[in-house]
């Protein structure tokens, strides 16, 4: 499905925004966890990299979008392992003021 | 043909939901009670963009493809049960790696279009390649500072801006070259080059206290350089994930800059880490008053309320889980404990949180710079713990400190003032403290995980006898 330049900028330029108000709202605790999560999710690049590696249009591409693959996907599951890992540390007082 | 077309909108379906379910991520990451509620979150949508990506029937091959997931998950996991004390390094190397994905991908995607690549299309694939490859090698660098494998001190030369800058100009100018004649396929290699050698020297001029602001701007690089791949491959999902990294990077380097006092522009051109390295020379020496653990714990238990502050000396001395101690003897014996922290406290940003979270600290106790500081007035012992710039008055009162102007821990207005310290070295800054001279205040000259604990079994005997 192609889109043409505008669109991609309009989404661009949404996302932006939704992206600031909504990490202006995240707890400046949380601010480590919230790198790894954002890396995780940047690591979504692994489906332009699946793509690349599976359609073989050229040996070049292929063995670039393997090795992408394989960055990413590195990225995938060790961000949002240790992401989880940060947040299940995170624990309230054991008696919460009333 | 009506196979293939409903194949394409079930992709794309999972590709909406997916940005969806990201958006939700973050959104929930606003507070701890729901934020692993956005982790999941998180995961599925990844999980669903990738099942939705093999279904495209473009893809004439899995071997290569399956064989890369699961290299990729088998380095991945290691790197998802690294130490809480080595997270920066950690995020570092997975900038590192994010970047590494788009640069390969946006090479491939070049050789592959050119020689006719239309102008909007070339310059959002240069744009992808230039961060993408100087963000590769960039984080590299820092992941290796981090570790210690590189020397944390900044290397400075003289005209090291204009070389830098220079370099990002060439890369940039052959861009633009590119973009109007995309047939001169022998100049693509240069903006991979020249950004690879960028991203090394931009670094090369960063200190250890520098890290969460680089660090963040890496983040944002990583982002923007995924958003502008999503621009090359027209797609949505990438183009909202690499505008929301872009967006977090952003919004956490401009606090960095603000927490250390720095324009962001300043921070921008990577010119951080220079000037302040000059320490005013001629420090005399001054009488400072020094106690013992016992001392020092007979004023903690006389208290009725502590903050403590950590710094990265700190994380050095792996004292946190002796700090959770004193934490909890002190609150058994009605004490109000509570912990300041500086945004730049640590090597990226949150980074004490997370210590101190895993030490078992709850959360509600960790609190930020701007909720802690109306509080010193009313405190009895401030307890600062391998932090040194962020507590320096000086940035308050001395107009003519390098550091004069950030904003700071205000520890000097506690009744009592303790800090565990090695010795009256200066700080990362150069810059002496004159926090460490004032009547208030008691050295607790030692290490950090050492000398805690040995408050801490005076403490516990003390409530004993």
């Amino acid at each position: 499905m192609k889109m043409d330049l505008l669109t991609s900028l309009y989404v661009f330029m949404l996302a932006a925004f939704i992206g600031l108000e909504v990490i202006r709202r995240v707890s400046p605790l949380l601010h480590t966890p919230l790198m790894s999560l954002t890396n995780a999710l940047d690591a979504i690049a692994v489906v332009g990299a699946i793509l690349l590696a599976g359609e073989h249009r050229s040996t070049l591409s292929t063995v670039l979008g393997t090795i992408a693959i394989v960055a990413a996907t590195s990225n995938v599951v060790g961000g949002f392992f240790i992401t989880d890992r940060m947040l299940k540390m995170f624990k309230a007082s054991r008696s919460p003021k009333p | 043909m009506n196979i293939f077309a409903s194949t394409d909108v079930i992709i794309e379906i999972t590709y909406l939901i997916a940005t969806a379910l990201f958006i939700l991520s973050l959104k929930w990451m606003s507070s701890p009670a729901t934020a692993r509620r956005g982790c999941w979150a998180g995961e599925l949508g990844m999980l669903l963009a990738i099942m939705g990506t093999l279904l495209n029937r473009g893809i004439v091959d899995y071997n290569w493809i399956a064989i890369a997931l699961v290299l990729g998950t088998v380095i991945g996991i290691p790197l998802g049960k690294v130490q809480m004390t080595a997270v920066p390094q950690r995020t570092a190397l997975s900038h590192a790696f994010g970047a590494l994905c788009v640069t390969l991908v946006g090479t491939a995607e070049f050789y592959l279009r050119a020689p006719t690549v239309p102008p909007f299309l070339m310059s959002v694939l240069s744009m992808e390649v230039i961060l993408g490859s100087l963000t590769f090698t960039g984080s590299l660098m820092a992941a290796g500072k981090l570790q210690e494998i590189l020397p944390q001190r900044p290397i400075i030369y003289k005209g090291q801006n204009i070389v830098n800058l220079g370099m990002l100009a060439c890369a940039i100018g052959v861009a633009v070259v590119l973009v109007m004649h995309p047939e001169r396929t022998g100049l693509f290699p240069v903006i991979v080059a020249v950004p690879l050698l960028f991203g090394v020297l931009m670094i090369i001029p960063i200190g250890g206290a520098d890290m969460p602001t680089v660090i963040s701007l890496l983040n944002s690089y990583a982002g923007l350089s995924a958003a502008a791949m999503g621009f090359v491959l027209y797609s949505k999902l990438l183009i909202v994930a690499g505008a929301l990294d872009g967006a977090s990077g952003l919004i956490l380097s401009v606090n960095m800059s603000k927490a250390m006092n720095r324009s962001f522009t300043n921070v921008l051109f990577g010119a951080f880490g220079q000037e302040t390295t000059a320490a005013k020379g001629g420090v005399e020496a001054r009488a400072v008053r020094s106690a013992t653990p016992e001392e020092a714990a007979g004023i903690l238990a006389a208290a009725n309320k502590v903050v403590i502050v950590p710094g990265y000396g700190m994380a050095v001395a792996q004292a946190q889980h002796k700090v959770r101690e004193l934490y909890d003897i002190l609150t058994k014996q009605g004490i109000d404990v509570k912990f300041g922290i500086h945004p730049v406290a640590g090597r990226m940003p949150g980074h004490m949180n997370v210590l101190l979270a895993e030490a078992d600290i709850p959360y509600d106790k960790l609190l930020d710079m701007d909720e802690i500081n109306g509080d010193f007035p009313q405190t009895d012992v401030a307890l600062i713990i391998g932090a040194n710039d962020v507590t320096n008055p000086a940035a308050r009162t001395d107009s003519t400190s390098p550091i004069f102007g950030m904003p700071i821990l205000d520890v000097d207005k506690a009744r009592t003032v303790m800090v565990i310290k090695r010795s009256m070295a200066a700080g990362f800054a150069g810059i002496d403290n004159p926090l460490y001279y004032l009547d208030k205040t008691l050295m607790l000259f030692g290490d950090a995980k050492g000398f805690v604990g040995s408050i801490v079994r005076e403490l516990s005997g003390g409530g004993h006898g």
